[in-house]
C-alpha cells in the first residue's frame, strides 16, 4: 500500500457533449442534435431522480410531465423539506428589467470571473441563457416574488456584481422555489407519474457489470429498515453538497454525501473536492453543544461596520471599548471596498484577526458587526424595515439585541463547488448516471457567486436533466430494465447484499463512541487543517490523521438499536462512515492543488498583500479523481479548461 | 458563566406505530442558555447511547425555521412557549434551572406516530397534491412581465405562502383541523391571477382531499394560529370558505 498522496496522473479527460462553434449557439444546437424519445415510448421507461431539492423536484416534475414514469426519493419525510428551502437571498437572471447593462453575455462573464477562471465555459453559458426562462417559469407557477408598486418583479444587487439582477422573495427565495418545483412534483404524483419515496435513503448505485451503465438504486426504507432495490433505466442524483464534511456547517443537519461518494466508488469521477466555500456572516459557535450554524445574511455588509478591539484580550463590553481602541480592519486594509470585499476576503480577514487573540464572544472566535453608525444616521426605524427578520432570528438565537450591542459574527462552511464530474450533458463518467444541481461540480469553478445556487440548481432540473435524458434513452435505444435479465439481477442482488453487509458492520462494531462524536471530531479536524487557510503542512497532518480517524471509527462505533427499525443513530453512522472516505480525497485534492483560487486559499500561494494568487500554467484544469479502493492512492484525470471568450486576470479589491 | 441548568424531561417514548407509548423521565444536566431546544435532545441522546439505551428519535433537519421538520408538543405546546417559534429555534434561556418539561409529538389521527416523536404527516403533502399547484408544464411559461401583479395581491400571496407544512396547526386544534394549512395554499395561489383559472376547482379539490384523510372540522377556536410559527392569519380559513361556497354553487350550476 503506497502513501495515499502518491497519487497517480491518468488520461487525461474531456467534455465530448458540448458542440463547438460560437457560444451563443451551443445550447440551441445541442438541443436541435439531441435525440428524441417517442412520447408513446416514454411510458415504457423509468427514470429514477434521487433528491427533491430545487435540482430534484424540478427534474423529476419535468420529466413526469414529459410521460416518464418517474421514481423520485428523498430522506426526509415530506420532499418539500429539502435543503434548498433554507435559501434565504435570492435567484440571479440576467434579465436586464432595470436596464442597467445586465445580458446574458454578462451574467456568464461575472460567473466565470467570479469562478476564478475554474468553470468550464459552455456551461456556464448556458446557465446564463437558462436563466431567463426560469424566472418566467417560477412566475408561471406561483411564486411570490417581491414586486415594485407597478406590479412588475423587483430585483436586487449581490456581491461580485455590478448590476441589480437578485429576483427574491423576502428572505425566503429557496423555500418559495422549492414550493414551486414541490407543487409541480406533488402533482404529477398525484397523477401517477411521479411514485414518492419519502424517508428512504440511496445507499448504493446499481451499475451491470457487461456494459458499465447505471442501471439502478439500493435503498433503505427509513421506517421499517427494509433494503431494497429499484430498478430504471437511467439514474439522476440530486443530492445536494457535501459540506457537512466539516461538521458545522449552515447546511442542513442530514445534508450528506453518500449518494455521491457510493457512484464514485463504482468508478464517477469526482470532481474539484477542494473547491468549498465559506460565508463570512454567520452567528459563532456558543459552546460544545453546538449542532449547526446559522447564516447572516451578506446583505447585512451593506450598513454593519466590521472591527475588533485593537488590543489582544480585550473583555470590555463593546459599549466600552472608545473609538481609538477598536480596529475597523476591513476598512483599514481594503480601503476601496471595506466592509464589502468578496466572500472569501471578509472570511480570511476575520480569521487572522481572531488567530492574533482579537476575536470577540465565547472561545474568542468572533468579530463585530456593529449597526451603531447607520442606525445614527438613518435612524433605527430604517434598519429596522431593511433587516429586522434578521436582528429578529440574531437575538433568538444569541439573546443579545443587535440594535444596542454589536452582532458578533464568524465564517462558516456554506456550499461546496466540487462534486461529481460531468460533462455538457450532466452526464457522469457512468453512462446513464445524470448529476445536477449542488451534487456536480459544473458551473462554478472556484467559488460561487451568491444567488447563483438557486439558478443552477432549477437550470439543470427544468431544462437541461430532460433534454439529457431523453437523448440518453433515445440515443442508446436501450430495453426497459427487466428484473428477470439474469445480469442486472446480478448486479442487483450484489448491490443490494452489500448494502445490508455494511448496515450489519456498522451495527456489530458495538464499541463505545457515536457516530456523532466521530463527526464532530472529523469536522474540527477539516476546519482546522483544511478550512478557510490550508498549508502543505496542514495538509500533510490531515492525511494522516484522518486514516486513523476511520480506524477508530470501526473499531469504537456504537450505534444502539437495529436494522429493522426507523433509528437515526444507524443513518447517522453511514454518512459519517461516507465522510470519513470523502474527506481523505478532499484534502489530497486541496494539497496537490498548489495554489490559491476562489475558495481554496493556500497560504503558500500569495501575493505580497496577502491575496489569493492563481497559476494559470499548472492548475488551468478541472481535478477529477477516480477511486481506487479506502485509503488507497486515487487517479487523477484532468479536464483542461480552455477560455475562449473570457482571458483570465487577476481579481483585485484593495 | 456558570448559569448552567439541570432539567427534567419527560419524553414520550413509543417504539413502533402499533406499540404502546409511555412518558419517561430523564435529567439533562449542564443545560447552557445558549442550547436550543433540539440541542437538549441531543445531549440527552448522547448520553442514552453512551448507556447503549435507543435515543429518542425526532425529526428535524434545517434547525433555522423554515424546513417544518421539527415537531415537538413542549409541555401541552406546539412547538413550545415562544410565540413564532419553531422547536429547534426556541432558546433554552426561555426555561429555568429545575423545570420539568413534557415533551410529546404531534397528536392528531391523520399524523400516527411512527416512533416517539416522530409522526407521518404524508396527509399534508396529499392535500397539495390533490390541487395545490398551478398547472404551467415546464416550458410553457409566458415572459414573467406579461402578466403584472398587484404589490399587495404579490404580498398577500407570500405571507400565507411563509407556511413550512410543519403541522403545528392540525396539532394545536382540539379537533386536529387541517383548515389553517389548507387555506393558507388556497390563499397564496388564488390570490394571484396565474392561479385564477383553477380557483375554483382548486378549493374544491383540496377541501375534498382534507376531507378524506382523518382530520376534524373546523370550529372557529383559533388555536392554530395561535400556534401557527409562521403567524399565518386566522381570516385564510373564512376566505377559503368564502370560495367555497363560491365555488360549490357553481359546479352544482354547471353540473361538475
Ligand atoms: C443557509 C443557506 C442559504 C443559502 N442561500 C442561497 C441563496 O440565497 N441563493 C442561492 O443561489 N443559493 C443559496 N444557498 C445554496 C443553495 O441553497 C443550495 O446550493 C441548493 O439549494 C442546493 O439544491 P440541490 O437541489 O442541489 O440540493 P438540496 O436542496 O440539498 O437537496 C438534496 C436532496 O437530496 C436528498 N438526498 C440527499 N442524500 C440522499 C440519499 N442518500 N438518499 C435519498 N435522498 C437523498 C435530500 O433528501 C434532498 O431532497 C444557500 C445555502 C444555505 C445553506
Ligand atoms: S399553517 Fe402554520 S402551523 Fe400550520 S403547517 Fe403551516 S406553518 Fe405550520
Ligand atoms: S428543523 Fe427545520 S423547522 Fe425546525
Amino acid at each position: 500500500m503506497s502513501a495515499y498522496s502518491e497519487y497517480r496522473v491518468g488520461e487525461p479527460i474531456a467534455d465530448t457533449r458540448s458542440p463547438g462553434g460560437p457560444m451563443n449557439d451551443r445550447w440551441s444546437q445541442r438541443k436541435f442534435e439531441a435525440q428524441l424519445v417517442n412520447p408513446a415510448n416514454r411510458r415504457h421507461h423509468t427514470v429514477i431522480v434521487v433528491g427533491t431539492g430545487l435540482a430534484g423536484a424540478s427534474a423529476a416534475a419535468t420529466l413526469g410531465e414529459q410521460g416518464y414514469r418517474v421514481e423520485s426519493f428523498c430522506y426526509q419525510d415530506s420532499p418539500r423539506r429539502a435543503h434548498s428551502i433554507a435559501a434565504q437571498g435570492g435567484i440571479n437572471a440576467a434579465k436586464n428589467y432595470r436596464n442597467d447593462g445586465d445580458s446574458v453575455q454578462r451574467l456568464f462573464h461575472d460567473t466565470v470571473k467570479g469562478g476564478d477562471f475554474r468553470a468550464r465555459e459552455s456551461n456556464v453559458h448556458r446557465l446564463a441563457e437558462i436563466s431567463l426562462q426560469i424566472i418566467d417559469q417560477c412566475v408561471a407557477q406561483g411564486v411570490p416574488f417581491a414586486r415594485e408598486y407597478g406590479g412588475l418583479l423587483n430585483t436586487r444587487s449581490f456581491g461580485g456584481t455590478q448590476v441589480s439582477r437578485t429576483f427574491y422573495a423576502a428572505g425566503q427565495t429557496g423555500q418559495q422555489l422549492l414550493l414551486g418545483a414541490y407543487q409541480a412534483l406533488e402533482r404529477q404524483i398525484a397523477a401517477g407519474q411521479v411514485t414518492m419515496h419519502p424517508r428512504t435513503e440511496m445507499l448504493d448505485l446499481i451499475v451491470t457489470p457487461q456494459d458499465g451503465r447505471a442501471r439502478g438504486i439500493v435503498t433503505r426504507d427509513l421506517v421499517t429498515g427494509k433494503v431494497e432495490r429499484h430498478l430504471a433505466d437511467a439514474v439522476v442524483l440530486c443530492t445536494g453538497g457535501y459540506g457537512n464534511v466539516f461538521y458545522l456547517t449552515t447546511n442542513a443537519k442530514g445534508c450528506n454525501a453518500t449518494a455521491i461518494w457510493r457512484a464514485h466508488r463504482h468508478g464517477a469521477l469526482l470532481a474539484n473536492p477542494c473547491y468549498t466555500q465559506i460565508h463570512p456572516t454567520c452567528i459563532p459557535v456558543s459552546g460544545d453543544h453546538q449542532s449547526k450554524l446559522t447564516l447572516m445574511s451578506e446583505s447585512l455588509r451593506n450598513d454593519g461596520r466590521v472591527w475588533v478591539p485593537k488590543a489582544t484580550g480585550d473583555e470590555r463590553h463593546p459599549g466600552q471599548i472608545p473609538e481609538d481602541e477598536r480596529d475597523y480592519y476591513l476598512e483599514r486594509v481594503y480601503p476601496a471596498f471595506g466592509n464589502l470585499v468578496p466572500r472569501d476576503i471578509a472570511s480570511r480577514a476575520a480569521k487572522n484577526v481572531c488567530d492574533e487573540g482579537r476575536g470577540v464572544g465565547p472561545g474568542g472566535r468572533g468579530v463585530y458587526l456593529d449597526f451603531a453608525d447607520a442606525i445614527e444616521r438613518l435612524g433605527r426605524k430604517a434598519i429596522e424595515a431593511r433587516y429586522g427578520n434578521l436582528f429578529e432570528m440574531y437575538e433568538r438565537i444569541t439573546g443579545e439585541d443587535p440594535y444596542t450591542r454589536p452582532m458578533r459574527i464568524y465564517p462558516a462552511i456554506h456550499y461546496t463547488m466540487g462534486g461529481l464530474w460531468v460533462d455538457y450533458d450532466l452526464q457522469s463518467t457512468i453512462p446513464g448516471l445524470f448529476v445536477a444541481g449542488e451534487a456536480n461540480f459544473s458551473d462554478h469553478g472556484a467559488n460561487r457567486l451568491g444567488a447563483s445556487a438557486l439558478m443552477q440548481g432549477l437550470a439543470d432540473g427544468y431544462f437541461v436533466v430532460p433534454v439529457s435524458v431523453n437523448n440518453y434513452l433515445g440515443e442508446t435505444r436501450i430495453a426497459p430494465a427487466d428484473p428477470a435479465d439474469p445480469a442486472l439481477a446480478a448486479a442487483a442482488d450484489a448491490a443490494e447484499a452489500g448494502v445490508r453487509e455494511r448496515v450489519e458492520r456498522l451495527l456489530a462494531v458495538d464499541g463505545d463512541r457515536t457516530a456523532d462524536s466521530f463527526h464532530r471530531e472529523l469536522g474540527q479536524l477539516m476546519w482546522e487543517l483544511c478550512g478557510m487557510e490550508r498549508t502543505e503542512e496542514s495538509l500533510t497532518e490531515a492525511l494522516r490523521r484522518i486514516p486513523a480517524l476511520r480506524e477508530e471509527f470501526w473499531r469504537r462505533l456504537k450505534v444502539p438499536g437495529g436494522p429493522e427499525q426507523l433509528n437515526q443513530s444507524l443513518e447517522k453512522a453511514g454518512r459519517v462512515a461516507d465522510f470519513l472516505e470523502l474527506a481523505e480525497l478532499l484534502v489530497l485534492d486541496a494539497l496537490h492543488r498548489e495554489e490559491s483560487c476562489g475558495g481554496h486559499f493556500r497560504a503558500e500561494s500569495q501575493t505580497p498583500e496577502g491575496e489569493a494568487l492563481r497559476d494559470d500554467e499548472r492548475f488551468s484544469y478541472v481535478a477529477a479523481w477516480e477511486f481506487a479502493g479506502v485509503g488507497e492512492p486515487p487517479v487523477l484525470h484532468r479536464e483542461e479548461l480552455a477560455f475562449v471568450e473570457e482571458k483570465p486576470t487577476t481579481r483585485s479589491y484593495a | 458563566m456558570s448559569d448552567l441548568m439541570e432539567l427534567t424531561l419527560r419524553v414520550w417514548r413509543q417504539p413502533g406505530p402499533d406499540a404502546d407509548g409511555e412518558m419517561r423521565t430523564y435529567t439533562v444536566a449542564d443545560v447552557s442558555p445558549d442550547m436550543s431546544f433540539l440541542e437538549v435532545l441531543d445531549v440527552l441522546n448522547e448520553e442514552l447511547a453512551a448507556r447503549g439505551e435507543e435515543p429518542v428519535a425526532f425529526d428535524h433537519d434545517c434547525r433555522e425555521g423554515i424546513c417544518g421538520a421539527c415537531s415537538l408538543v413542549i409541555n401541552g405546546e406546539p412547538h413550545g412557549p415562544q410565540k413564532r417559534t419553531t422547536a429547534c429555534q426556541l432558546h433554552m434561556r426561555h426555561f429555568a434551572d429545575g423545570d420539568v418539561i413534557d415533551v410529546e409529538p404531534w397528536r392528531a389521527a391523520a399524523f400516527p406516530v411512527v416512533r416517539d416523536l416522530v409522526v407521518d404527516r404524508g396527509a399534508l403533502d396529499r392535500i397539495v397534491g390533490a390541487g395545490g399547484y398551478i398547472t404551467a408544464p415546464t416550458g410553457s411559461a409566458p415572459e414573467a412581465h406579461a402578466t403584472p401583479v398587484a404589490k399587495d395581491a404579490a404580498d398577500e400571496a407570500f405571507t400565507a405562502a411563509a407556511c413550512i407544512g410543519c403541522g403545528a396547526c392540525v396539532a394545536a386544534c382540539p379537533n386536529a383541523s387541517a383548515m389553517l394549512f389548507t387555506a393558507a395554499k388556497i390563499k397564496h395561489l388564488n390570490v394571484l391571477p396565474q392561479g385564477r383559472p383553477e380557483a375554483g376547482t382548486r378549493v374544491l379539490d383540496m377541501v375534498a382531499a382534507m376531507d378524506a384523510e382523518d382530520f376534524g372540522g373546523c370550529t372557529n377556536v383559533g388555536a392554530c394560529a395561535t400556534a401557527c410559527p409562521k403567524g399565518i392569519p386566522v381570516d385564510v380559513i373564512t376566505e377559503m370558505n368564502r370560495d367555497w361556497l363560491k365555488a360549490a354553487a357553481r359546479s352544482r350550476k354547471s353540473g361538475r
